[in-house]
């Protein structure tokens, strides 16, 4: 039901039931929020949203407090604006001002505050805490001294992804976040999605880098650089570049790669079509046995640390196959160095990811071979940006090249990868083609499709009935795993995206507090797979030359020793 | 005799989150502290991440974290306490036994926590010994209190 207010001398429609945010935000009234998320309840905590309202002798949070019909609102009347540039200055009393060395310079939502508030001067002094950062997590840097105590990364771990790794520790002006204990984040049950990152308005969250390396390895001659972009990478780095988000910069990319000096410009999509090839053989074959079903997908590290932890006695369930970052390394370490005469350890092998778990993952112990790990660097998305801006290139005056043979050319199917619900949709293509002979002519799935947190679809394949599910975020999964040990049988094969959206949505992809780009990321995914002309992974031609040259067929010993993988129970402070 | 971690925990019922503050309070009358296990099992009965538990148990003061010494200290900073230069014997406390407000002396000797009244405004300033009650003391007393201690079994 709709009636009107009054806001800032102007009638306004509210609708019954929404906060006074929302119905500003519907006028396209804007008022700035600090611990505000979108979908969650309201906290009222950080007072940045205050408002006006007649009659009230206080100030109103417009987050927390139910539209009504007498309300007459004034937004940024002299008092309001007042309050919160105290508020911003009081935040700012005791923060470290290192801006200038600072992850978020230039993207900071407290700095934001600062210069639109017009905080000109220091009027409090507050004593500074001495924090130290934690640098324990493979994936992630905790810098609590930076932090302002918004809440937003305890919330998104505890009520969106349910891990609950963090929490505020203490009172009072020693409040601090952190994980039980306040030890490191490496013994705590961080699951590396990132998504806390994402959602932290200063740089007290951020990307463990590792940076001195690369611009060594990448000058030194005798050192092979050689990089992997996630199918995601092409639809989301023009963001970072000013450009239209979802926009397809596949080739750009590729040339400026080369640009920046790398021997090797390679699509990590080349091996998602090499992991669902891989996996529909190693899924079929279950499925003639009977044994570990429902099979668990195993691409992405947040949800298989996740698993490791929370449910041992699941681990058999899921796909032994490595995911295709860690896929694409064995190969050039052992097929494209032998191959082209580079010892294994003159290769500098980077990946490009929209995630900050492909750290973890590429150091955990099962991916190294005597000590020497297949993937030796892994940038997000946004280190990725940093280094081409670092480099001089200019985005917009790069011509468009191809990857590098043998992995050059890549199948749909691959790409779709990036979205969730993407792999099962490119796995049923395959797995179709492995049970039948012959390929599907259904080629979209639109059941998989939706932003739902759980998506399910049932196919006849062959004379197999088949349930696919999809969990779109880790958030979603223990009802699901709860259905499955209370003994439902329908479901054969289950995706799990830790991040919501996939990986169009992952923890190392820019950060906007302000747009959420991630459907424009997936819609592009989409309609690259309506127009690209092979949408099936085994047709990939350079795929099938390295099954001829090296790797014989899926499943077969070589495929066995390099692109497999196990997993084992982990003990954290759950 | 001691109850052990797994019968204090044992008392209360399995996945209910209002037996938090309850059971940690038991567990600190019993042991004096609150460790790590003791943490992660209460987390485990009552379902509730580690993480939070630490979380809530660190918002109250009552809560230690460290195991108390042999002799407890208790150093009034309330405000007749305060008035009478209760800072200043906090500090003296700390730099006798050499640790911080909040923490025990490496021997296990001595434990020291900073508490804002007990009730004694009128004898200002004040500490406890293991609850005995140290009144109107100055700064060069506390040497001597602490030394008393020290030779105490």
């Amino acid at each position: 039901m709709l009636f009107d207010i009054e806001v800032n001398g102007k009638t306004i429609k509210a609708r019954r039931g929404d906060t006074l945010l929302m119905a500003l935000e519907r006028n396209g009234i804007k008022v700035p929020t600090l611990c505000h998320m979108k979908d969650l309840l309201p906290s009222g905590a950080c007072r940045m949203c205050v408002v006006e309202v007649e009659g009230r002798q206080g100030l109103i949070p417009a987050c927390s407090h139910p539209v009504e019909e007498w309300m007459r609102v004034r937004t940024h009347s002299p008092r309001v604006v007042k309050a919160r540039k105290t508020n911003t200055e009081l935040l700012l009393s005791n923060h470290h001002d290192d801006c200038l060395y600072c992850e978020r310079n230039g993207n900071c939502e407290l700095q934001k505050f600062a210069e639109d508030l017009n905080v000109r001067e220091r009027r409090f002094y507050g004593k500074k805490n001495k924090y130290k950062t934690d640098p324990s997590s493979a994936s992630l840097l905790r810098d609590p001294a930076k932090c302002i105590l918004c809440g937003r990364c305890i919330r998104v771990c505890e009520e969106i992804q349910k891990i609950t790794a963090l929490d505020f520790i203490g009172r009072g002006n020693k409040v601090q976040v952190g994980p039980a204990f306040n030890k490191g984040m490496n013994l705590s049950s961080c699951i590396n999605c990132g998504q806390c990152v994402m959602v932290c308005p200063t740089g007290a969250l951020a990307e463990k880098q590792y940076p001195a390396k690369l611009q060594d390895a990448l000058h030194n001659p005798t050192v092979k650089t050689v990089i992997q972009c996630s199918p995601t990478l092409s639809v989301t780095l023009a963001e970072e570049f000013g450009l239209r988000p979802g926009k397809d910069i596949e080739g750009v990319m590729y040339a400026a790669l080369r640009k920046l000096g790398f021997d090797f410009v390679f699509d990590t999509s080349f091996s998602a079509d090499l992991l669902i090839t891989e996996q529909a053989t190693e899924f079929y074959n279950r499925l003639k046995s009977g044994t570990a079903l429902p099979m668990f997908s195993s691409c992405c590290p947040a949800w298989i640390k996740y698993a490791e932890q929370t449910h041992p006695n699941l681990l058999a369930n899921i796909s032994a196959c490595k995911s295709p970052q860690q896929m694409l390394g064995a190969l050039i370490s052992n097929h494209l160095a032998p191959g082209a005469g580079i010892k294994a350890d003159d290769i500098y092998s980077v990946s490009a990811m929209p995630c900050i778990a492909k750290k973890f993952e590429s150091q955990r112990e099962e991916m190294t071979h005597k000590g020497i790990t297949d993937v030796d660097l892994v940038l997000t998305t946004r280190e990725l940006a940093r280094l081409i801006r670092l480099n001089g290139i200019d985005i917009q005056q790069v011509e468009p090249e191809l990857s590098d043979q043998p992995y050059q050319s890549r199948s749909s199917a691959g790409k779709m990868l990036a979205v969730s619900g993407g792999l099962t949709e490119a796995f049923i293509r395959t797995l179709h083609f492995v049970i039948t002979g012959k390929e599907t002519s259904d080629l979209k799935i639109q059941e998989l499709r939706s932003t739902k947190g759980r998506k399910e679809y049932f196919v006849k394949i062959g004379e197999y009935k088949l349930g696919f599910a999809v969990v779109n975020g880790i958030g979603n999964i223990e009802p699901l795993v709860a259905e499955i040990k209370k003994g439902r049988t329908d479901i054969h094969y289950i995706e799990v995206m830790a991040c919501e959206g996939g990986c169009v949505g992952g923890g190392g992809q820019p950060i906007h507090p302000e747009n959420d780009n991630v459907k424009a990321r997936a819609k592009s995914i989409y309609e690259l797979d309506e127009k690209e002309s092979n949408r099936f992974a085994h047709q990939n031609a350079s795929l099938q030359d390295v099954y001829r040259a090296f790797l014989k067929q899926p499943g077969s010993d070589i495929s066995l020793t390099h692109l497999y993988t196990t997993y084992e129970e982990r003990e954290v402070m759950k | 005799m001691q109850a052990t971690l797994d019968e204090i925990i044992s008392r209360y019922k399995a996945g209910s989150r209002e037996a938090l503050l309850p059971l940690l309070q038991d567990i600190q009358i019993e042991y004096g502290y609150l460790n790590e296990e003791a943490i992660l099992k209460v987390g485990q009965h009552i379902k509730l991440p580690s993480s939070k538990v630490y979380g809530i148990a660190t918002f109250y003061d009552q809560f230690r974290f460290v195991q108390k010494g042999r002799f407890h200290i208790k150093v009034c900073r309330g405000t007749s306490c305060h008035m009478h230069g209760s800072s200043g014997i906090l500090r003296e406390v700390e730099r006798v036994l050499n640790i911080k407000e909040g923490n025990t002396t490496r021997d296990g000797r001595f434990s020291l926590e900073a508490v804002s009244c007990m009730g004694a405004c009128g004898s200002a300033p004040v500490i406890n010994v293991n609850g005995e009650f140290k009144t109107a003391i100055s700064i060069p007393d506390i040497a001597l209190i602490i030394d008393h201690y020290k030779n105490t079994i």
